[in-house]
């Protein structure tokens, strides 16, 4: 099909023909993958394997100080003056060492078992009596510093190699009779040709230990059953492989009959929420940009202010406004339009209407916002064209402004989606999941995945099952942008417009 | 056209007449509950509803009581905790962000596009995914009797990550630029200092509200490290303790004095800001 083709279709076969593509490329891509993985894989081995070579050969042809560097980190620039850089790779050795034989060598040996002395009463053959045992393992701790002693291994192995090329490195200078680079010119280059490692040390840091350490802990956890039956530290947890994903994917389990209809909702929630947001929101933009509109600016304050205010205050601010007692349905009763008050929080179906609904009042100025300058930029001639031929409001709408402003914001209404799969503000402040139901286990008939994790975390210590519902959600969201953005310009072409 | 031309313009002026009055019943529609707020922080009778819209008297009481009176909530402490928490995370979150961004967009290095990805996987975990373990991990530190250090320190680690708005507006400052300042001899440093930084003015002030907000409107991860520290709550964790059972009726006019408080500084940052939200979503692709 070529491009004119493409254009001349309905728009309905145009959104079929995208979604097929996405689904088809991303197959495609899964399909190009699994071929790729033999060769990548032995690009893989045979890059490790010319690392060890390269490892190897180093050794064998350096001298006698380069061969030294290999077990005392920092010999080869010691003794050849550059005294600063191999102190401190001697003392990074020598601290990674003290670690090790501390503490380090037993956290790693831990990681197999997660512990296997319970606290509790035991039998003592000893004494021939029941004893209390006060100090048994604690699985949770040993897991948290087992996963830091292998990234402070890491962490190591990355600098000894970092030694050994830097002792290579001094080797071939002094060989070839140039000077060598002093402490001084070292700290020099971190703000000239290694300015990157200056300006990303600090974050990458930052991001290892409060992002990815926690997030592998918790990834982690999804294997195991430390759930409120295995509470540390007066029980111990261990691994349990895929039994989690079994119990929540199969079929016969509460957490399973909690699972699939909480996953329904959370994307019936996710397409309303971000689909009515975004053409409302153009929608509302059009009519405010329209000609002849008079106070044009004081309306898009008026609806921007509403987003402005901090999220906790207007959220909890509706929800009390739509209470059962609450001033709408106290207000509507006056009038004597109802008889009863509505159930916009206890009945499930009105609940989860009133969720999308209330969401728009949050969403729509979004879209207004960002499409406003948008829309402004649309060519006026095209509609001029467009009303010649006689083509009706809808019609300019379908055929000029929506691809016009989709073409801009398909990032936004991608990024819009994943935001609403991990919407935790608007549910969690509006209803807190709330109606609950004897159906489902620890979630109630509003609970996103997201809120439903929470729940599962705070309320009732189900971590495992948290963490097994946060790599499913992380798989959803990681294929839906997979089928969007890998075809996209952006993705691609990062650096077309630089 | 269908119709002639005079009664086209009738028409318009009819359609516009009407859209002009649809919007006015739309602002009234959104603007209505922040309204009521507004009403209520001013209400002198207490408790959580009320069965009419227009309260039977007026006073300031709700709003000295909540600043002076310091019985049950430390609404005052609680403004100071998070003021202090925001503009020392604001300080350091901001350099972060301006350090990743410019790094991702001007420098070229062998590991930029692995760590752009790595980037991209991390921000698909729900976030607070992690947060039960960010907590064991500052109570290994021994730094959970302080939860704003802990806070401070949170949000300064996690700027890392957003550097996508910014590395936006990076891109779009000519690459030859930097060029003809290496051609001169300038370190990147140098290029970094004293060409973009003075060039990315607006993007600065940028994220300097934005990592300020942070503070004022987050309230998941205070909650899970704060607990039960009252004289350390966030306003944002402080106020929905207000809301809670056994609170609501004596204190909702209270949270509503609150809530206007804290929302209007909040809502004049982000009107002043909204130009740059829009052109970083957007990619700069506007231009109006």
């Amino acid at each position: 099909m070529t491009q004119s083709e493409y254009f001349l279709l309905p728009w309905y076969a145009k959104i079929f023909k995208t979604v097929v593509n996405g689904i088809k490329s991303f197959i495609l891509g899964i399909v190009n993958f699994f071929k790729n993985l033999p060769k990548n894989v032995s690009a893989f081995f045979r890059k490790l394997g010319s690392g060890f070579k390269n490892f190897g050969r180093t050794f064998a042809q350096g001298g006698l100080r380069t061969k030294l560097s290999y077990f005392i980190m920092g010999a080869g620039n010691l003794f050849r003056g550059q005294i600063i850089r191999g102190l401190l790779f001697l003392a990074s050795e020598a601290a990674y060492i003290w670690y090790m034989v501390k503490s380090g060598a037993a956290c790693i040996a831990g990681l197999r078992t997660l512990g296997t002395v319970q606290r509790g009463w035991y039998f003592d053959e000893e004494l021939g009596i029941d004893v209390m045992r006060e100090n048994g393992d604690n699985s949770m701790l040993i897991l948290l510093y087992g996963i830091l002693a292998l990234f402070i291994t890491a962490v190591f192995i990355v600098l000894y190699l970092n030694n050994i090329s830097s002792a290579a490195e001094a080797e071939k200078l002094s060989k070839a009779g140039a000077k060598l680079p002093k402490f001084k010119d070292d700290l020099a280059a971190l703000l000239d040709g290694k300015f990157h490692k200056t300006l990303l040390t600090f974050p990458i840091a930052g991001i290892l230990v409060f992002t990815i350490i926690p997030l592998i802990y918790m990834i982690l956890l999804a294997f195991t059953n430390y759930d409120k039956d295995h509470q540390v530290p007066a029980n111990l947890f261990t691994w349990v492989g895929l039994d989690n994903f079994k119990t929540m994917l199969g079929a016969n389990s509460v957490l399973s009959q909690t699972f699939w209809p909480v996953l329904g909702w959370t994307l019936i929630w996710a397409v309303f929420a971000t689909f009515l947001n975004y053409v409302l929101g153009i929608v509302l933009a059009m009519l405010i940009n329209k000609k002849g509109i008079k106070f044009k600016a004081f309306y898009r304050t008026l609806f921007v202010l509403a987003i402005a205010v901090p999220q906790f205050v207007s959220l909890l601010v509706m929800k009390n406004m739509l209470a059962e007692a609450g001033p709408v349905n106290v207000l509507l009763m006056e009038l004597n339009l109802i008889d009863s008050p509505l159930p916009f929080f206890t009945d499930p179906t009105w609940a989860r209407v009133t969720v999308i609904l209330v969401n728009l009042w949050i969403g729509i100025p979004y879209t207004m916002l960002i499409t406003s300058g948008i829309l402004m930029n649309i060519p006026e001639d095209l509609y001029e064209a467009a009303r010649i031929d006689g083509a009706s409001p809808f019609v300019m709408f379908t055929k000029i402004t929506m691809p016009y402003v989709l073409f801009v914001t398909t990032p936004y209404l991608i990024t819009q989606f994943i935001g609403n799969i991990n919407n935790f503000n608007v549910i969690y402040f509006l209803t807190g999941g709330t109606p609950a139901t004897l159906d489902y286990y620890q979630a109630g008939k509003t609970d996103l995945l997201v809120t439903w994790l929470y729940k599962l975390t705070v309320n009732s210590r189900d971590y495992c099952y948290a963490s097994t519902i946060g790599i499913l959600v992380f798989i959803i969201c990681s294929v839906i942008s997979l089928i969007t953005f890998r075809n996209s310009q952006s993705y691609n072409n990062e650096e077309a417009f630089q | 056209m269908l119709y002639p031309n005079k009664s086209y313009k009738a028409q318009q002026k009819f359609v516009n007449g009407f859209i002009q009055v649809l919007l006015t019943v739309l602002g009234i529609i959104w603007i209505l509950p922040l309204c009521w707020v507004i009403l209520t922080s001013f209400r002198a009778e207490p408790g959580s509803y009320t069965s009419y819209f227009w309260p039977k008297g007026f006073t300031v009481n709700n709003y000295v009581n909540l600043i002076t009176k310091d019985q049950q909530f430390h609404f005052t402490k609680w403004f100071f905790n998070t003021l202090l928490v925001s503009v020392i995370s604001c300080v350091g979150s901001t350099l972060i962000v301006l350090a990743v961004s410019f790094t991702l967009s001007r420098l070229r290095f062998k590991m930029r596009k692995p760590l752009m990805n790595v980037a991209l996987i991390l921000g698909m975990f729900p976030g607070f995914m992690s947060m039960i373990a960010v907590y064991y991990i500052l109570k290994g530190m021994n730094l959970l009797s302080n939860p704003l250090v802990c806070l401070t320190l949170v949000y300064i680690a996690g700027a890392g990550l957003q550097y996508y708005i910014a590395k936006g507006f990076f891109d779009t400052i000519p690459k030859t630029l930097d060029e003809a300042a290496y051609l001169d001899g300038a370190t990147r440093s140098q290029v970094f200092f004293k060409i973009t930084l003075p060039l990315s003015k607006p993007i600065i002030v940028y994220t300097i509200l934005t990592t300020f907000m942070a503070p004022w409107i987050d309230y998941i991860f205070p909650s899970i490290i704060c607990g039960s520290n009252y004289e350390s709550y966030t306003v944002a964790l402080g106020m929905f303790k207000m809301l809670e059972r056994e609170f609501i009726g004596t204190y909702y006019t209270q949270f509503a004095a609150g809530a206007v408080l804290v929302s209007i500084p909040i809502a004049a940052l982000f009107i002043s800001m909204q130009k740059y939200y829009v052109e970083g979503v957007t990619g700069g692709a506007v231009k109006g």
